[in-house]
């Protein structure tokens, strides 16, 4: 794919010298994410409101050239990795937050809002932004809308979609139409819930619409530490069992918690297997009853302590030891490769289990952080990308353990999305059927198949297998 | 791109020479940190304003990479971003992975000072200041005595006023110009000042090279709150620029030369600590390992340096105050210096000390954390950004209802010192040290 000098110049009269960029030395950066994916662009644009992305899009239309949406580019899917090459649409200037309406609990933002600054936005008014992925400080709202992004609270409060209700998109063929409104329920299809977590195969978003959620009157964050990984897993079975619903249940395993530690300095213990971080919000009463009941689960599956988070500092400083852990990873390893895989909350024993045979197997270090609560595994699987043969055993191990997930009952992913990195492993948990039916359902809107192609569905090459990428991003010369 | 193009792509990365060379590299164990998770996006200042991931610390540091592996050159495109930088460094405090990125930016630069030819006019800007003019305390007073000149005879008013600076595209800058001061500090080197009281510890003043000509005030202000606070202070002859803004644009050799002037003049005394009031110095000092290779004398000497060294603030709340503060029926707001907080990650004791002062009351400004565009010399370099990062800050100032701005370094003073004056805030922009002294000379 080589696009024509003059899409640019159309594209730089469209939207202005600053607001294009076509050069090799810059379009370098936008070749990767938050994942191992590479693919360069040929072409970013920055567009600055809905009429203008609608014109981008007639004229890759018009040229025939593939175009896909960028956010922060945190991904860890290569959802925002241009694949086939063509044009980025970057949204980190369609930054602003268009309206809070605090009494009808809404906001309607661009989709280049960061995450985190929405919720800043509103804490005044005793709101948040509820869909908490960990990098959201960094992250968009537009992406979260693409990714359908969950979160530690995903839990108590589900994930993006369901805090979104209305959208402004375009079209794969640069129509503006709107889904949705200020209402959560609309009369006809629920066409939001189509568009959220369809990883910018179908439309780019413009405009989002979404719910504020009221804080809680009281929150308790406690941590329980642990012995063994078998314990750890056993209280969440309990918790589980016993339809105790917390806000928030997290585990991270010891080799991942020394790393955090290294950097959070929250008071981790650096010596154990592996610590639970349980979150109870509600009324007061409620709140104390919960957090009683989670502490004798876990004191039940020896715990060796359960600490409760004595203020606002010492709760914020566990969690950003949670929400930076894959980051905090870097400190003892080149790169890692992280897996979303989702798995009924009753095995997860076994399937811990079963993540230490395989690393055990391939000789990979693997760290275990993840939303125990809701079952949504993320193994980090870490490696040194200047070693080749060892980043082979990684795609193989991350294979392995995907189809682990999927052989207990399980999904691919919890909340990363599928992108380019797990489309050829969709076939495990889709019949041809099913396939075809999300084929129609994006051959409708995207017939030509412009729109962030290689995405989401198979393409058929390596069937039930994880793709090696390329060279993963921050591959350098051999030392 | 298809698998042959990406392979054909590793072949060429293997094939090609690293564009850097010689001493100072960025070293790759330091960016092999860098996950490229992009937790530090958001954090940048540059990014903030543009929205490019170019002038993001993520995609800096990805040019730093792209440049050893021999894909990027190292030319007109890198330089310009890796020049944009604030070196705030406000990505380290974002960034989980623990990279370092001040050292990488300051290596590309100084990679960039070796390997890049910038324009006459600027290649002799630079060498002027950074070489022939801040290691010489002299040559810095002959200097300011002109500008004292300029500012006070009714010149600068008719500059202003003329519209002539504007003609010469100054006029921007020229606001930013640092207030020199009647009498100057150099004349209190090598003098020794009591402590008040017992005596609770001996410790030398770090006093820079600008700042004793157009800071003399906060110095004398950071002598009388350590000495009545039961410290002996001595301030060393001898003693020179710190080297920070030279080591910043990439001119190691000359940050090298002051740095072995101070390590042998600070060394020679016994002191329980070093002290500067000037968060930007106070983050280089502190690294002047980092100009040393490991293993050599100076780099040790350096260690032992660095142990010795406290910011004023930092000094100040771990010893504890014991001289009686009076009351300053005062709201205040608090920016956070860059250096100070990401460089030197101190955040409380600026805000301890001013809660210790009975009466003032601390307002929280909306990111405080965030660079003020002053960022040592990038306000000359860079004004335009730097006016626009100014302009945010203003907004966000304005926006606490504070009628005084707290700081902690002379730069960020200089800079929201303009800042207030440009859009009218009506606000007083104060060193933490400074309204300690207040409170103690309104006590005694």
């Amino acid at each position: 794919m080589q696009i024509k000098p003059q899409l640019v110049r159309d594209l730089i009269a469209l939207l202005g010298p600053k607001a294009v960029l076509s050069e090799p030395e810059d379009l370098m950066l936008y070749e990767y994410d938050g994942s191992v994916e590479l693919g360069s662009p040929e072409c970013v644009v920055f567009p600055s409101s809905a009429r203008e992305v609608s014109e981008i899009v007639r004229l890759a239309n018009r040229y025939e050239v593939p175009l896909l949406g960028r956010g922060a580019g945190t991904g860890l899917s290569g959802g925002a990795i241009a694949r086939d090459g063509g044009i980025v649409v970057a949204f980190s200037r369609m930054n602003r937050i268009l309206e809070i309406d605090a009494a009808n609990l809404r906001a309607v933002v661009q989709p280049g809002v960061v995450n985190l600054d929405l919720s800043r936005a509103v804490d005044h008014l005793g709101l948040y932004f509820a869909p908490d992925p960990s990098s959201q400080k960094a992250c968009t709202i537009g992406g979260n809308v693409s990714e359908n992004s969950g979160g530690p609270h995903t839990l108590a409060y589900g994930v993006t979609t369901n805090h979104v209700t209305g959208l402004e998109l375009v079209l794969p063929d640069g129509e503006i139409v709107r889904t949705g409104g200020k209402n959560l329920e609309t009369s006809g299809y629920d066409l939001n819930g189509l568009f959220v977590g369809s990883e910018g195969t179908l439309a780019l978003v413009t405009e989002i619409t979404v719910r504020l959620t009221r804080k809680a009157e009281a929150v308790k964050t406690l941590l329980a530490v642990y012995d063994t990984i078998d314990d750890t897993t056993e209280s969440v079975f309990e918790i589980t069992v016993r339809a105790i619903t917390p806000a928030a249940c997290e585990m991270l395993d010891g080799f991942t918690l020394r790393a955090v530690e290294d950097y959070v300095h929250a008071g981790f213990p650096k010596d154990c297997a592996a610590v639970l971080l349980i979150e109870v919000e509600g009324l007061s009463e409620a709140v104390e009853a919960q957090a009683a009941a989670i502490t004798e689960v876990c004191k039940l599956h020896r715990a060796r302590e359960v600490r409760v988070a004595r203020d606002d500092r010492e709760r914020a400083l566990l969690w950003k030891g949670r929400k930076e852990a894959f980051g905090a990873l870097g400190r003892i390893s080149p790169m890692y490769y992280v897996q979303d895989g989702v798995i009924p909350r009753t095995r997860l024993p076994e399937t811990l289990r079963r993540i230490a045979e395989i690393a055990a197997k391939y000789d990979l270090q693997i760290g275990n952080i993840f939303h125990a609560g809701d079952g949504n595994l993320h193994p980090l699987i870490l490696f040194d990308e200047r070693d080749r043969a060892q980043f082979e055993r990684v795609v193989a191990a991350g294979g392995e353990i995907m189809r682990h997930c999927v052989d207990v009952g399980g999904a691919l992913t919890g909340e990363h999305g599928i992108g380019m990195e797990k489309n050829e492993l969709m076939s495990l948990i889709f019949s041809p059927d099913d396939l075809a039916l999300m084929a129609r359902v994006r051959a409708s809107f995207n017939p030509a198949g412009r729109l962030n192609p290689g995405k989401v569905l198979p393409l058929g090459k390596g069937c039930g297998e994880i793709r090696i990428p390329h060279i993963p991003a921050s591959a350098a010369t051999p030392a | 791109m298809t698998e042959s193009t990406a392979n054909t792509e590793q072949a060429a990365v293997t094939a090609q020479p690293s564009g850097f060379s010689g001493a100072d590299i960025p070293a790759y164990d330091d960016y092999a940190h860098c996950v490229h998770c992009g937790l530090c996006l958001n954090q940048c200042p540059t990014y903030k304003l543009w929205g490019l991931e170019a002038d993001s610390p993520r995609g800096r540091i990805r040019q730093i990479v792209l440049v050893d592996q021999g894909r990027l050159p190292l030319g007109d495109s890198f330089v310009k971003h890796i020049d944009q930088c604030l070196d705030c460094r406000a990505c380290e405090t974002a960034c989980p992975s623990g990279v370092q990125y001040g050292k990488l930016v300051e290596a590309a630069r100084a990679q960039i000072e070796r390997n890049y030819r910038r324009p006459f006019f600027s290649r002799l800007t630079r060498d002027f200041v950074f070489r022939r003019l801040l290691p010489y305390p002299r040559r810095i007073a002959v200097l300011a005595r002109s500008l004292y000149f300029y500012q006070r005879s009714g010149l600068q008013a008719v500059a202003r006023a003329s519209g002539i600076l504007g003609l010469l595209g100054l006029a921007d800058r020229e606001q930013l110009l640092p207030p020199i001061d009647q009498k100057f500090f150099f004349s209190n080197l090598g003098r020794t000042y009591s402590a008040i009281g017992q005596r609770r510890a001996r410790v030398a003043l770090f006093a820079g090279c600008i700042a004793q000509v157009s800071f003399s005030q906060l110095h004398e202000a950071t002598i009388r709150v350590l000495t009545a606070n039961g410290c002996e202070v001595v301030v060393p002859a001898g003693q020179t620029c710190c080297g920070a803004l030279a080591a910043h644009a990439g001119a190691r050799d000359a940050a090298r030369g002051v740095a072995r002037t101070n390590l042998d003049v600070f060394l020679k005394g016994d002191f329980d600590a070093i002290i500067t009031n000037a968060a930007g110095c106070g983050s280089t000092l502190k690294e002047y390992e980092h100009l040393f290779s490991a293993g050599t004398a100076e780099h040790a000497k350096a260690a032992a340096f660095q142990k010795k060294m406290r910011d004023a603030t930092e000094f100040l709340a771990d010893l504890g105050m014991t001289a009686p503060l009076a009351e300053l029926p005062l709201r205040v707001t608090y920016q956070d210096s860059c250096h100070l907080l990401h460089g030197q990650k101190i955040r409380e004791a600026p805000r301890k000390l001013l809660r210790a002062i009975p009466g003032v009351e601390l307002v929280e400004m909306n990111m405080a954390d965030y660079c003020c565009g002053s960022a040592g010399s990038y306000n000359v370099t860079e004004t335009e950004t730097s006016l626009a990062l100014l302009a945010e800050k203003m907004k966000h100032a304005r926006a606490t209802g504070a009628p005084v701005i707290v700081t902690a370094n002379p730069g960020c003073l200089l800079q929201m010192r303009a800042g207030t004056r440009i859009h009218s805030t009506g606000q007083e922009v104060v060193h933490v040290v400074e309204l300690l002294d207040r409170a103690l000379s309104q006590k005694a």
